[in-house]
């Protein structure tokens, strides 16, 4: 009887998850949780839950792209709900763990996962990059500005087309160079290749360069303000890193988008399926603070602030480099 | 005169780039020709790195950070040497214990001090090596080809490219020209002989592991404490195995060493360079094939145009004295 009871009781234990407390767990890409940019604005929304709820979370960093499906595996073994995953680099990893724990809640963020216990989070990056285009094109002074990406993938041309198609409203004769740092994973993390691409698009005469490159845009914003022309940061607000000689940041809120997850999950409210957050979501936005503010001129603000309005009411439509894999402007 | 320019251009990044690998190319080159092989080149550079990096933002002095780089690198030079000249251990072994063992010790020492995943924070200021402009720069400018020549490739660069570049033909002299030289060079053919002559092959030995370990040293501070301005885990990226593979290049020689690391730098920056630059009568040169260009120009140079390079007879083989 006693050991009835026993096993009942553990039976009532195991039917209560949905309202004891969650289990988070995080894999952070290659390039740390302090890489100043992408993964950092995650880990700043997952600090943002603990902090209010009081709720620990597990963490890894990955090293290399062995360890994507041993890490997620390793989590939901270990009963971890929700898991999330950040960045594109995840997506098939976390394809195959999600269908093995089908009771698993994941969330992945930059990807798209079709199965019923995961949620995608995606962003507009091209609407917050035009918009730092916009700024980009109107200070400007040689007419030439450089995007510097990380790995050469759809994703990151998206924030290359959205970035020249804000320059040239900025400025129509402006002359936009692109280069992407490589074509792997490791592209993300190797400054010295940054800051020698952004040396070079400097010669050829660019006084604003926008990296989209995680950890690599180190290289990129110490390269421009070594040579005192301007750096646009990237996903977290990068303003303070050369304060004066970053123009502004794109900042794309990984960690508003880490924290809801959170937050869902704890409240039940928590749903599968994809999310896309743009500028009227205020899932990406151009970073303003007393960093650049010298930098922004009162005809800079107003023009970005009516082409913010006129994209969130759909009078300015961004193309999308992903929709068709082209780029109306070069 | 644009292309002459960005010519330039990418001669001044080449000679950014080709910096480390001159360092751990003429360091390879003393440790090789005294008998010692060293695939260990690649740790040295990256404690350097750590230890330089770690010194100059605790200092602010990137003088400082530099002696620090050196030091650290002289002691895993001398562990080196310690397992291979004293105790004849297999030099690879060795060489590979003390890549592992510093790849993992920096990031972690990195990443318990500073929390930043194995980064340091960035060098600002005083100390980081800032590019030193050299006298009438300016000046000379001026006068056509040769002028922006001096001001862009050769003027500009920060202190440990100098030392790089004054290595070679220092090497060159104290290994043709004086009696020392001659000696590591005899050591590393027939240590028998020279040990005939009442000359110790140990302390020889020690004394090029040494030169090897200053020359990693100023490679590995170069890059944490002047490219970079900050240290990063495995920052040296294979830079050390590459310097061994321009040493086979250069024959063993400090001219030829320069050579080959300048071409290796060349490549990779022409490679960076060349990205998203409209070449006449070529159009646009895809990413992909600008990025395959340096290993595909190695494969052709490897196996048409290096020629029979026969490395010192007794390198990788312990000294054991004949009783």
């Amino acid at each position: 009887m006693k050991r009835y009871a026993v096993s009942a009781a553990f039976a009532a234990l195991m039917a209560l998850p949905a309202h004891a407390q969650i289990k988070p767990a995080i894999t952070f890409d290659v390039g740390g949780k302090f890489d100043k940019s992408f993964n950092e604005a995650a880990y700043n929304g997952a600090e943002a839950f603990k902090k209010k709820t009081g709720i620990a979370y597990r963490e890894f960093e990955i090293q290399n792209d062995a360890q994507r499906e041993q890490a997620l595996t390793r989590f939901a073994r270990d009963g971890h709900s929700p898991i999330i995953a950040i960045g594109f680099s995840n997506g098939s990893a976390l394809k195959k763990v999600a269908a093995e724990f089908p009771n698993v809640r994941f969330a992945i963020i930059d990807f798209v996962v079709d199965l019923p216990n995961v949620q995608s989070i995606v962003f507009k990056e091209h609407e917050g990059s035009y918009l730092v285009g916009l700024l980009a094109g109107q200070a400007s002074k040689s007419g030439k500005v450089g995007f510097v990406g990380g790995m050469d993938i759809p994703l990151i041309r998206r924030f290359a087309c959205g970035y020249a198609q804000g320059v040239k409203a900025g400025k129509a004769s402006a002359e936009v160079f692109q280069n992407m740092t490589g074509t792997t994973g490791a592209a993300f993390n190797d400054p010295l290749k940054g800051g020698e691409l952004a040396r070079s698009q400097i010669a050829r005469g660019a006084d604003v360069i926008y990296h989209a490159a995680g950890n690599t845009g180190a290289g990129v914003l110490r390269a421009a303000a070594d040579a005192n022309i301007l750096g646009i940061g990237v996903d977290s607000n990068q303003n303070g890193i050369h304060p004066g000689k970053v123009l502004t940041s794109m900042l794309k809120r990984v960690d508003v988008a880490v924290e809801k997850v959170l937050t869902d999950a704890n409240t039940n409210q928590w749903k599968p399926g994809v999310t896309v957050l743009g500028l009227a979501e205020g899932g990406v936005d151009w970073a303003q603070d007393d960093n650049n503010k010298a930098l922004i001129t009162a005809e800079m603000r107003a023009a970005v602030e009516k082409a913010s309005a006129d994209i969130k009411s759909g009078a300015v439509k961004v193309h999308d480099y992903m929709s068709d894999q082209k780029c109306p402007v070069q | 005169m644009e292309s002459y320019l960005l010519a330039l251009g990418i001669l001044d990044s080449s000679t950014r780039l080709a910096v480390p690998l001159l360092c751990a190319c003429l360091a390879g080159l003393y440790s090789e020709r005294a008998g010692v092989v060293d695939i260990g080149l690649e740790g040295k550079m990256l404690g350097a790195a750590f230890a330089s990096a770690t010194t100059a933002l605790a200092t602010g002095s990137a003088m400082l950070g530099l002696m620090a780089g050196i030091l650290v690198s002289l002691v895993l030079a001398l562990v080196h040497g310690f397992a291979c000249i004293t105790q004849r251990g297999n030099q690879i072994v060795t060489g590979i214990a003390i890549n592992v063992l510093v790849a993992g010790l920096t990031a972690l020492l990195g990443h318990v001090w500073y929390n930043q995943g194995g980064r340091t924070p960035s060098l600002e200021g005083d100390a980081r090596f800032n590019e030193i402009t050299l006298p009438l720069a300016d000046t000379l400018g001026a006068i056509p080809i040769l002028g922006p020549f001096y001001a862009e490739v050769i003027s500009g660069h920060a202190l440990p490219v100098y030392l790089a570049f004054l290595a070679v033909p220092l090497t060159w002299y104290l290994l043709y020209r004086t009696r020392w030289g001659l000696r590591i060079r005899a050591v590393g053919e027939n240590p028998a002989a020279v040990d005939t002559a009442g000359i110790s092959v140990p302390r020889l030995r020690y004394s090029a592991v040494l030169a090897c370990g200053l020359l990693c040293g100023i490679g590995g501070t170069y890059m944490a404490v002047a490219q970079a301005a900050s240290f990063l885990p495995h920052m040296t990226a294979g830079k050390g195995f590459i310097a061994l593979a321009a040493l086979i290049f250069a024959k063993w020689r400090p001219v030829g060493a320069l050579w080959a690391c300048l071409l290796f730098g060349l490549l990779d920056a022409t490679a960076i360079r060349l990205q998203g630059v409209t070449l006449p009568g070529i159009g646009e040169v895809p990413v992909q094939a600008i990025q395959a260009l340096p290993y595909l120009l190695t494969v052709i140079l490897l196996a048409g145009f290096v020629g029979r390079a026969i490395p010192p007879k007794a390198s990788g083989i312990p000294y054991v004295k004949e009783r």
